[in-house]
């Protein structure tokens, strides 16, 4: 189990948050999607990046403040580098560059 | 809303004050039911002045920025819900005077009111066994030096949604519950606190 540190009530245990998958993806704009091939649809849609590594996903506090935010965490040792709310961008994390 | 004279709240169906009758030397916690209450929930922009000045005049209380705080002025409570929400709890008799208010002072704004009350009763859990029947089922820390008087959190408690209140250092907590599950939460504390002992304080 994780415990997660809410970005407005604190750290709270993993079973009260609820995954919201793989964030920073960008919905394609309404002039994009005219001109959009099936293959850029298809990835948009069901192609992720499936990290072994620094993962930037969303979580939503379902039980507490139901408020959605992002998480890095890494996928091998599911340590969780940072939580930052949404819009803020996409924090420059990587494997070669964990903060400590 | 319903009549007056149909209302029955959510754990009426226990007999509270017969229960209440009964001997009960030595109990760890005292669990009573506070029903009907009125609960109204607001959104707004808490950086918003004229947001927060409404606030209080409409219902005489400060809104609690502070995440996980409650505010209290009178009979009037505010509950931190989370960082643009709130509840507004009062005695029953408040209700339609403060939605009305909160209605007006909000008059412009971009808010949002809406009565809750009939969705939620409350249980009541005072003592010294309080903090103990609570870890059962809570994954809060509860102990003072993280979890005080004039703090709220909403949580799970044996798998159902709660908002915890701790009210003084008794410790006496106040559990929000949906009313359909307040049933179930009753039946568990009473089984849990088979451990420490319990009493029931009347309606």
């Amino acid at each position: 189990m994780f415990v997660i540190n809410c970005p407005y009530c604190g750290p709270r245990d993993e079973h009260e948050f609820g995954y919201g998958h793989e964030a920073h993806i960008a919905r394609p704009t309404l002039e994009q999607q005219g001109t959009m091939s099936d293959a850029e649809w298809a990835n948009y849609l069901f192609l992720r990046t499936n990290t072994k590594g620094v993962h930037f996903e969303r979580w939503v506090h379902t039980k507490g403040c139901r408020r959605w935010f992002n998480v890095a965490r890494h996928t091998v040792t599911h340590e969780i580098l940072k939580v930052y709310k949404m819009g803020e961008p996409k924090p420059d994390i990587s494997a070669e560059n964990l903060p400590r | 809303m319903v009549e007056a004279y149909q209302r029955r709240s959510a754990l009426a169906h226990f007999g509270l004050n017969a229960l209440a009758s009964q001997k009960a030397d030595g109990a760890g916690i005292t669990l009573g039911e506070s029903a009907h209450r009125a609960i109204i929930n607001i959104r707004g922009d808490a950086k918003d002045p004229a947001f927060t000045a409404a606030v209080k005049n409409a219902t005489g209380c400060d809104l609690p920025a502070a995440a996980n705080t409650v505010a209290t002025a009178g009979d009037v409570r505010i509950l931190w819900l989370g960082p643009d929400e709130w509840w507004v709890v009062g005695t029953d008799a408040r209700r339609a005077g403060l939605i009305d208010g909160l209605r007006s002072a909000f008059a412009g704004q971009h808010t949002n009111v809406t009565d809750v009350s009939e969705s939620r009763t409350v249980i009541t859990m005072t003592g010294p066994a309080a903090r103990d029947v609570l870890a059962r089922g809570i994954s809060l820390d509860l102990h003072p030096r993280a979890f005080g008087p004039g703090q709220c959190a909403q949580t799970s408690l044996s798998r159902t949604n709660v908002l915890l209140h701790q009210t003084d250092n008794a410790p006496s907590y106040e559990i929000y519950v949906l009313k359909s599950f307040a049933d179930y939460l009753w039946r568990w504390i009473g089984l849990i606190a088979e451990d420490f002992g319990m009493a029931v304080k009347a309606e």
